[in-house]
């Protein structure tokens, strides 16, 4: 089992928008969602989810329903709104960007060394 | 969602948080028991993950951004019930607080009414007031402005294209029907002047242009009251005639009620009927008072540009009269306001003042109860830090609880001011200028919230800064009757300071009442007792056939002479300590300077009986008698200031004055004001304090002087006439002969009316009003700050002494009398007391000099008062102080050792 990393300040809420954008989904999903696609390798604190969902909610890039899941329970839903998915485009486009310029920087310092 | 919505369904999102969060536990468990966990284990591998439940639904919570409002409300539910717990002092802290904001919110609405609302027009910053203005010569009557000739007026009215002009001047007379004779104000007023101000009238049309010239049809527009008394209201009364003068209107307009110029007039005629000679003079200035509206995009300044073109204009046409002559335009407010207010401009200011101070005294007595509440509840916001809450959350507790405090009371103050503002008003000396418009609006409500806030802000500071952050378990594990020694220095300075204020107040009310005392005992010169003065207007016949006058004069004064209870009656017409006068220059030889070089003196015309009727000493000399008359040799009668001023040590009776402002006939029979003939000085008499008691004595002219009415040339004897007074010396109360003498003086057309009646002793004490609703004003504000100081202390040391019972209860083990208990507590007030003092007499020196400058008569330097006042506040200051002390001295050290 590889060890685990911390979350990156601020990029929860990334995170989330991201999961968010691929369909309707309630909050326990969003958690299993996030732990399977990062194969366990990003630690996802349960307790900090719920509090970046209704903060993403207020500021209006999230809209929720309450909606029956297959079970049959009622179940919170959130689905990303148009302003959301804005914020989705550039804040990947600018965690892109950052991620090749350190890769770059990385790549730069090993053939420094060479 | 709006955080609004988010608050408003607070219970709702609460419910939907707790099922989300239930809902994910569920989820998570049962995923875990599908692969096989035990679902008691599963449940609680599923919390663990979540973490705690309640921190999560808190920062869930946090993310709704409604947080600050919550608590708000959570404090103020607090701060209700902590109140409420605790009524006695909820009430105390609201009644002196709901005072103080109450009296400062009276005082606020008169200057507010007063001084700070517009004009009562539409659009009144646009308005402005004109006036010609000369260069080189000033005198401190007028300065350089003059009031407008009226062809110079028609000039600039035809010749601007920045203003709208118009003009008005005085013209008060007798309306004789319908209804009983009455003598009434009135206004000559232009076409334009209802537009410019833009005025509708409430019945009938404004003046047309075609009205407002000489030999138009006569049409006049009465006020809204003389409507009411002579018409009875009734719309029939436009196209009705209108006796005015003893000449014939027919009524077209009636104005709006409370139009008001500078003052409220009765009959408005068109100022163009006037044919008087006068009125056509490019040289004379008839009191003529010219106002305009900038037309729409015009400045004033350019209007000031394009008046200074065309007064230079006319200083080319005519050169004789317009030489060195200009127009100025000023804003029309300021100007009004001065003139309304005149004298009474600083007192609301002071007063604001003075009622600031009490209620500041009323912010540190409410501050230095909750300090004291504050150090008793020490453990417990000890504990509440303790159990995680924030120190900004511990003041912003504190604070809600002071603004809600503030609050009602500011609420409970307003209700009080609503109450008191009418009766105030109405004991306002000398009627409140624009009293009408004084009211409580938005103004006085913002500005009343303001106050509530920042007194409780003011006074909820200091305990608000005392949340304790540190020395947390020491608090927490000492015993209840610690007390910091910050917060006793803390009580000491509010002690300081409650002192200080006081004796600002106390010396100001006492320099108010010494001043008083002292202007009531000064001699007014004459003899005030049953003495009557009333203005007499002629019937209107009778004015316009000058040589009727002198016998209908006499005749009315015989009339009134026959009045039973009356003693002796003369005629004057400018009166001792009531509004107007009449300086004139004089000269000592024939070779006079420029007018505004001479010195100047009262005038005062009047008939032989004057001086006895009034009760005036003869120094020297004669007064006038019957030979005095037109023809004979020119006299008057100077008064003793005068004689020393004009002639220093040397005998004034026999000199000669020469005063070309004295009314005058020309060697070729012609009337003018630039009279040579030379006037004997026969008797000299007493000085009287002519501009009132109090301000006689700084007046700018004090010399006085008497020339006899029967000298008045036959030309300005109806001018003169228009003027006349008479003075009646009664052997009962005065106003008891009033409705016989009306009846007596009304003459066979019934139109001889009086008006404006006064008794002497009216006008004297009239002359000290302001004094003396100062000084009541700030003895009831005085006598409040002492109780409020008093009660500062007595809480403070009651509240020190009861912390230091332990103490005192090993010093009186250890053999401490009862007395030396007293002298320890009282030195310790002491302390306070004298310090207070000292701060308090600096300020209470400031305090002086301010009243000196704003109210006549007052000196500054006061040694004995400034003592007499710190005595009083000693001694109540001490007796406040002895009551804890004595309780402190009663302590049974036993008990007191044993509660520690």
């Amino acid at each position: 089992m590889t060890a685990k990393s911390d979350l990156p300040q601020g990029t929860l809420d990334l995170l989330i928008l991201k999961v968010v954008a691929l369909g309707p989904v309630h909050g326990y999903a969003i958690a299993q969602r996030l732990q399977q696609v990062s194969r366990y390798v990003v630690q996802v604190p349960q307790g900090s989810l719920y509090p970046a969902l209704h903060r993403l909610e207020n500021r209006g890039l999230l809209a929720a329903d309450w909606k029956e899941t297959e079970t049959g329970r009622e179940a919170k839903v959130y689905r990303l709104t148009r302003k959301g998915r804005a914020q989705l485009e550039t804040e990947a486009a600018s965690w892109q960007r950052l991620t090749e310029a350190v890769g770059l920087i990385l790549k730069m310092a090993a053939g420094g060394a060479e | 969602m709006t955080w609004w919505h988010r608050l408003w369904r607070r219970r709702q999102l609460e419910e939907q948080l707790e099922m989300e969060l239930r809902f994910h536990l569920e989820q998570h468990a049962a995923d875990l028991i599908a692969r096989g966990c035990h679902p008691e284990e599963a449940r609680r591998q599923a919390r663990l993950a979540l973490g705690g439940a309640e921190q999560v639904k808190e920062e869930c919570r946090d993310a709704r951004g409604t947080r600050w409002l919550e608590d708000l409300w959570q404090d103020f539910r607090y701060a209700l019930r902590t109140l409420r717990q605790r009524p006695g002092f909820a009430v105390v802290a609201l009644l002196t607080l709901a005072l103080g904001i109450g009296a400062t919110t009276v005082m606020f609405t008169v200057i507010n009414g007063v001084l700070l609302k517009p004009l009562n027009y539409p659009d009144p910053d646009r308005l402005v007031t004109l006036n010609e203005q000369t260069k080189g010569i000033t005198d401190y009557r007028w300065g350089d402005l003059w009031a407008y000739s009226y062809p110079n007026y028609l000039d600039c009215k035809r010749q601007t294209s920045s203003l709208d002009m118009a003009a008005w001047r005085y013209g008060g007379g007798t309306v004789s029907a319908p209804g009983e004779a009455e003598h009434v104000d009135g206004v000559e007023m232009s076409s334009e002047l209802f537009p410019v101000l833009g005025v509708t009238l409430s019945r009938g049309r404004a003046f047309l242009p075609e009205d407002d010239r000489p030999g138009a049809a006569p049409v006049a527009i009465i006020s809204y009251g003389l409507w009411q008394r002579h018409y009875g209201g009734s719309p029939a009364a436009i196209g009705r005639p209108l006796v005015f003068e003893g000449k014939s209107y027919t009524v077209v307009g009636i104005a709006p009620p409370g139009f008001r110029l500078s003052w409220e007039p009765d009959v408005m005629t068109p100022i163009g009927q006037d044919t008087q000679a006068i009125m056509q003079s490019r040289d004379a200035h008839p009191g003529i008072d010219v106002w305009a509206r900038l037309r729409p995009g015009a400045t004033l300044e350019e209007a000031q540009t394009e008046l200074a073109v065309i007064g230079r204009r006319l200083a080319a046409q005519y050169p004789k009269t317009n030489a060195g002559r200009g127009f100025v335009a000023r804003p029309l407010r300021q100007e009004l306001v001065t003139e309304l207010v005149g004298d009474a401009r600083g007192m609301p200011w002071l007063l604001l003042g003075a009622v600031s101070l009490v209620l500041l005294i009323a912010c540190v007595n409410v501050a230095s109860l909750l300090l004291a509440r504050a150090v008793s509840r020490e453990r417990e916001l000890a504990m509440r830090v303790a159990l995680g809450a924030s120190r900004g959350r511990l003041v912003r507790q504190c604070l809600t609880e002071s603004a809600m405090l503030g609050l009602a009371g500011g609420v409970l103050g307003l209700w009080l001011a609503a109450m008191g503002i009418r009766p105030f008003v109405a004991f306002w000396p000398g009627s409140l200028p624009r009293a009408e418009e004084t009211q409580l609006d938005w103004h006085v409500l913002l500005f009343a919230l303001a106050v509530s806030l920042l007194s409780g802000f003011l006074f909820g500071l200091a305990p608000a800064l005392r949340a304790p952050t540190r020395n947390l378990e020491q608090i927490l594990r000492a015993g209840a009757r610690t007390v910091a020694g910050s917060s006793r220095r803390l009580h000491s300075s509010f002690v300081v300071s409650e002192i200080a204020l006081a004796v600002v107040l106390l010396v100001s009310a006492g320099i108010l009442g010494k001043t008083l005392l002292r202007l009531s005992s000064l001699d007014p010169g004459i003899d005030t007792r049953n003495l009557l003065i009333t203005r007499t207007a002629l019937a209107p016949s009778v004015l316009a056939n000058p040589a009727r006058i002198p016998a209908t004069w006499q005749d009315l004064l015989d009339r009134a002479r026959r009045v039973p209870g009356v003693q002796s009656a003369a005629m004057v017409d400018t009166v001792p300590l009531r509004e107007g006068n009449n300086q004139i220059g004089y000269w000592t030889t024939p070779a006079m300077p420029e007018k505004h070089q001479m010195p100047l003196a009262l005038s005062s015309s009047v008939t032989p009986d004057y001086l006895k009727v009034m009760g005036i000493p003869l120094r020297e000399g004669r007064f006038f008698d019957e030979h005095d008359r037109t023809g004979s040799k020119l006299v008057i009668v100077i008064d003793e200031v005068m004689a020393q001023h004009a002639f220093g040590g040397q005998d004034p009776i026999g000199k000669q004055l020469w005063m070309p402002d004295m009314p005058c006939i020309g060697p070729k029979g012609e009337t003018f004001y630039d009279c040579t003939n030379p006037y004997e000085v026969v008797g000299v008499v007493g000085h009287v304090r002519y501009w009132g008691l109090a301000g006689d004595d700084q007046a700018h002219v004090r010399d006085q002087f008497y020339y006899p009415f029967a000298q008045v040339p036959e030309p300005f004897l109806s001018r003169w006439s228009e003027l006349m007074s008479i003075a009646v010396r009664t052997k009962i109360p005065p106003l008891n002969l009033l409705e016989p003498l009306r009846r007596e003086v009304r003459g066979a057309t019934g139109d001889q009316v009086l008006y404006e009646v006064y008794t002497m002793e009216q006008l004297a004490s009239r002359s000290l009003a302001q004094q003396r609703f100062l000084l009541l004003l700030f003895g009831i504000f005085a006598g409040l700050a002492l109780l409020l100081a008093c009660i500062g202390i007595y809480g403070v040391l009651a509240y020190i002494t009861s912390r230091r019972v332990p103490e005192i209860g090993v010093r009186m083990a250890f053999g401490a009398s009862p007395r030396d208990v007293i002298r320890l507590v009282l030195r310790q007030s002491l302390v306070m007391i004298f310090a207070g003092v000292g701060v308090g007499m600096t300020a209470a020196l400031v305090a002086a000099r301010l009243l000196e400058h704003l109210v006549t008569g007052v000196r500054s330097v006061e040694p004995l008062t400034f003592a007499m006042m710190i005595c009083v506040l000693v001694a109540a200051a001490l007796i406040a102080s002895f009551l804890p002390a004595r309780r402190a001295s009663r302590v049974d050290p036993m008990s007191a050792l044993r509660e520690e």
